[in-house]
């Protein structure tokens, strides 16, 4: 697969996990591409956290509207029935438990959980912004990333990179499969074709329990 | 009363080691006019209250590039790589906090609150340093109210009053923040006639504020 078969491979898996109805918020990066793949048989809410729900597709050039920016600046469009509101009531939206579902990028994820995505030590300190309201407010939170970073394990028996919250994971979407956080560890459900359990047990820093259910990536 | 000012006389008494708050995300929301009056004026050691230090050349982020600021509480500094360089080298002070947390905490300071207690940052560094509360079984953080000297605010619409109504995603922590300061300056895109806005619609009640001025 290439870079863009990786990332449309992943973003059309998480979107299948949504419903008609659900309220979501993408993180920037591959999780915003997932509101490209959403069934137009359902209704998906997309909020933005710097103050609305509602939120569209990027405008054409040339037709941005002014003060329509998504929480990473970037100019979007909002579709009939949108609602702004200040940032108190956007994050009491999150933190609430009335988003069903955030899905963001990681640096480090663990068999527990545990998620590591918003600084590097001496490195890259850019600040956590609403990611740990995110994840710790959110129904269900899902992490789509690629499997590994150039080779390298993103995904650990525990992190070591400071935590954006504790045991907050409760799916990992990547181009090698889809793995659930449970009480036992990490559990494989599903698998890329393209790749064996080996493969995907040797790219992956912790052991992973294979589901008794374990099927095809619905997305490959 | 009339509260119709210049920017220049609006910021006047804003002195150096002050505390502001300046509203906007990414600079979408964040009073430009008064910023630069502020720049022009000339300020040092300031403590800033705001979502995220901006980019050099926009919102917030150009009182950091220009030396103003000691200390600031803020979520996010990646977009404007001087305050990564001068969080490094200890020219200024970061203290980073979770966007809901630092807009619960104004808002606290601003509806006499004693604080905010919070699950965000359990288990993570965020906690260090904090009380930390079980109730019904669950950990929260306790988070302390953030008041400033001054808030600095944009609003689309404001009476001649100091009515204010927000323009989509330029409202962010301006509401907020202009319940949370000693001195509250709103920069107007538009400023219009009492009675030409809907009691109905105003988010800031005219009450919180004690300034306005004109946007240039």
């Amino acid at each position: 697969m290439d870079k863009n078969q990786i990332r449309e491979v992943i973003a059309k898996r998480v979107a299948m996990e949504f419903k008609d109805g659900d309220l979501v918020n993408l993180g920037i990066g591959l999780p915003t591409e997932v509101a490209n793949y959403v069934s137009d048989s359902i209704e998906v809410i997309f909020q933005s956290e710097n103050g609305f729900i509602g939120m569209g597709t990027a405008p054409e050039k040339g037709a941005e509207i002014r003060n329509l920016v998504n929480a990473g600046s970037m100019p979007v469009t909002i579709l009939p029935g949108a609602v702004f509101f200040d940032s108190a009531m956007s994050f009491a939206i999150i933190r609430g438990g009335h988003l069903d579902y955030t899905v963001l990028g990681a640096l480090q994820v663990d068999a527990r959980g545990n998620l590591a995505n918003w600084m590097i030590p001496g490195k890259k300190v850019p600040g956590m912004g609403g990611a740990m309201d995110l994840v710790t407010g959110a129904k269900k939170v899902i992490v789509a990333m690629e499997h590994t970073a150039k080779g390298e394990v993103k995904i650990f028996e525990s992190c070591t990179l400071p935590l954006t919250a504790a045991g907050a994971v409760d799916m990992i979407v990547t181009e090698m499969g889809v793995m659930i956080v449970t009480d036992q560890g990490l559990m494989l459900t599903e698998y890329h074709p393209e790749f064996t359990i080996e493969e995907i047990q040797a790219a992956t820093g912790c052991k992973l329990l294979i589901s008794e259910a374990l099927r095809t990536m619905q997305s490959a | 009363m009339n509260k119709q000012k210049t920017a220049q006389d609006a910021i006047a008494a804003i002195k150096d080691g002050m505390t502001l708050m300046v509203g906007g995300f990414l600079g979408v929301g964040s009073p430009e006019t008064l910023i630069s009056a502020l720049i022009e004026k000339g300020c040092k050691d300031l403590t800033l209250i705001c979502n995220d230090t901006g980019f050099p050349d926009r919102g917030v982020g150009r009182l950091v590039v220009n030396n103003m600021v000691k200390r600031v509480y803020t979520s996010h500094i990646g977009t404007n790589p001087e305050s990564g360089e001068r969080m490094n080298d200890g020219r200024m002070e970061v203290i980073l906090t979770p966007q809901g947390t630092l807009a619960e905490q104004v808002r606290a300071a601003g509806a006499g609150l004693g604080g905010v207690i919070t699950p965000t940052g359990i288990g993570t560094v965020v906690e260090l340093g904090k009380q930390i509360l079980e109730i019904d079984g669950v950990k929260f953080l306790v988070e302390k109210p953030l008041k400033a000297d001054y808030a600095l605010i944009a609003a689309e619409w404001v009476d001649e009053k100091g009515n204010c109504i927000y323009d989509k995603a330029a409202r962010n922590f301006n509401p907020l923040m202009a319940m949370a300061a000693e001195c509250v300056v709103v920069e107007a895109h538009e400023i219009v006639e009492l009675g030409a806005l809907d009691p109905n619609n105003i988010h800031t009640p005219h009450i919180f504020v004690d300034a306005i001025v004109k946007e240039v």
